[in-house]
This record gives structure tokens, C-alpha cells and sequence, in this order.
């Protein structure tokens, strides 16, 4: 029984293994933020999944001991996860003006949050939301 | 009552927590624990200005079970997508989802659940709240999409929250 539950616990290892590498070769191969930021946020779910699995199968085998740790490591991940991939999202959509022109439109007619202050305002009050900027203007007027 | 115990839900939350993280679900820890959840649920209730109101919470079983599942079958999806099929190749677009939920727990809970479901990552909230920009990695049917989207998760949500 020990043997076959050390089997079990050896094949979520290497099952967890392999969807972290996916995981990974998606953020590395994917062309544009936007896609690759799929591999990371789902590939690598179930990869960890795997390993907190395995780690409790192992600590039940060897120590009688249920590992209650591993569960509250994955409901943490499951909150983290998609609340980073929105900040890289909003921070992607933030910075780039090519996608910006691509959105679709939101249902209410009020503009996507991230981009609320920008297309609201007209360019007069961009320098007291940009203090850096506001410094600048009689030099970008003789350029 | 109210001003002791502002946020039950919260307390039993924490007091779970508590117990999971020193890896010990006796009577002790499990007092301390609820010790802690009044105490942290007092001290914040301030914080906490609209409570979230849980309407009905038997749906959530199923709701928990149906997203486990769902996030099993998105990273086995994913992952085909990244090994099998050129990047450039992917159909990947931005949909509009417009929300017929209004409490902010049940957006969030939708956002994350669109994340780490098949082939959708939420990535920003409209200004007024009522719609959610979703990107898919690869889909040929946007309006299908946005129609599962609402019938499978949304409408559960709308009957677990208020």
C-alpha cells in the first residue's frame, strides 16, 4: 500500500512537472502579451495542483499526518493568480496605445476603468494628473 | 450583537484559516482561531463599509465543484494550445461581457473565475461597473463564448449573492 501510494505520489510530481514546463514554454513562445499571459495563469494551476497533491500523499505515507498546509496553498494561488494577470492586463492595456485602438466598447458607453481618466479628460488636465509632465510642456511646444 | 459581531461569515473564515496554517484542526487551536476572527473581524469592520451579503449559500458547493472542474479542463486545453499549435496562429480577441450582477464580492469572484476558467482571462472592469473585458486566447464564436460565460457562472453567482 505504502509503495503504491509513493507510486501515486511520484506520478502527480512528474504530472505537475510537466504542466509547470508548459506553463512556462507558453509564456516564453506566445507572441503578444496578452496570450501569454494564458500559459502562466492556467498551465501552471494544475501543475502546482499536482505538487501540493503529491506532497500530500507523501506527508500521509510517511508521517501519518494530514497536510492541511497544501490546501491553503492552493486557495491562495487561486486568489493571487487572476488578480496579478489583471494588473499585468491593466498595466498592458495602460501602456499600449496600438491595443487601446483595438478594444471593444463596454456595454455601458462609459470606457474600460483603466483607461477612465485618460479618455474623459481632455489633454488640459493631464498635467496635474502627470506632475512629471508638467514641467514639459514649453519644451515639447519648441521641439 | 451587530456591533460585536459584525461579519460572522468572515469570523469562521478566519478561524478555518488559522487552523490550516499551524496545521491543526483541535479544539484549541480551533478556539483561538475563532478567538483571532472576532478580534481581526472587529478591529476591521471599519474597512467594511457595504457587508457582503451571502443570500444563499447552497449553490456554492456546486459552484466550487463546477470551477475545480473547469480549471482542470482549461489547463489541459491550454496546454495543447501552447505545444500543438503555432502562436501567431491562435484566433485571440478581446469580448465585452456585460454584468447582470452588481455586488462587487460577485464581480470579482466572475473576474477570477473567467481567469482560471478554459481559454478566458478577465482583464479590466468598465468604468460604471457594468461590464467586463475579457480576453480569449482562442475562440471562433465570441457570442457563444459570452453566452457560457453568463449561464454557467453568472447566473449560479446571481443566486449565491444577493
Amino acid at each position: 500500500m505504502a509503495a503504491f501510494i509513493e507510486m501515486a505520489s511520484a506520478a502527480f510530481i512528474v504530472i505537475g512537472g510537466a504542466f509547470l514546463f508548459v506553463g512556462s514554454v507558453g509564456l516564453a513562445k506566445l507572441p503578444d502579451t496578452m496570450r501569454r499571459l494564458h500559459g502562466p495563469t492556467k498551465a501552471t494551476t494544475l501543475g502546482i495542483g499536482s505538487l501540493l497533491i503529491a506532497s500530500m500523499l507523501y506527508f500521509l505515507v510517511r508521517h501519518q499526518a494530514v497536510g492541511i498546509h497544501e490546501i491553503l496553498i492552493t486557495l491562495f494561488l487561486f486568489l493571487t493568480a487572476p488578480v496579478s494577470a489583471q494588473m499585468i492586463a491593466k498595466a498592458h492595456i495602460f501602456r499600449s496605445q496600438e491595443l487601446q485602438r483595438t478594444l471593444p466598447l463596454d456595454a455601458g458607453g462609459s470606457g474600460w476603468a483603466t483607461l477612465a481618466g485618460q479618455a474623459n479628460s481632455p489633454k488640459a488636465s493631464a498635467p496635474s494628473a502627470h506632475p512629471v509632465c508638467a514641467s514639459n510642456p514649453p519644451r515639447s511646444q519648441s521641439d | 450583537m451587530r456591533a460585536l459581531l459584525p461579519h460572522p461569515v468572515l469570523v469562521v473564515i478566519l478561524a478555518l484559516v488559522w487552523g490550516l496554517l499551524i496545521n491543526d484542526l483541535s479544539w484549541g487551536a480551533i478556539l483561538f482561531g475563532l478567538l483571532l476572527g472576532v478580534v481581526i473581524a472587529w478591529l476591521t469592520s471599519p474597512y467594511w463599509p457595504g457587508r457582503s451579503k451571502i443570500r444563499n449559500p447552497l449553490p456554492i458547493p456546486e459552484y466550487f465543484a463546477i470551477v475545480l472542474w473547469d480549471i482542470f479542463v482549461s489547463n489541459v486545453q491550454v496546454a495543447y494550445l501552447v505545444l500543438f499549435r503555432r502562436g501567431a496562429s491562435l484566433k485571440s480577441q478581446f469580448v465585452t461581457v456585460p454584468l447582470s450582477l452588481e455586488s462587487p464580492e460577485a464581480i470579482a469572484t466572475l473576474a477570477g473565475t473567467i481567469t482560471m476558467t478554459p481559454g478566458t482571462l478577465s482583464a479590466d472592469l468598465s468604468a460604471d461597473g457594468r461590464s467586463l473585458l475579457v480576453h480569449c486566447l482562442d475562440i471562433t464564436d465570441p457570442a457563444a463564448t459570452v453566452a457560457t460565460i453568463k449561464s454557467r457562472y453568472e447566473r449560479r453567482l446571481m443566486r449565491i449573492f444577493a
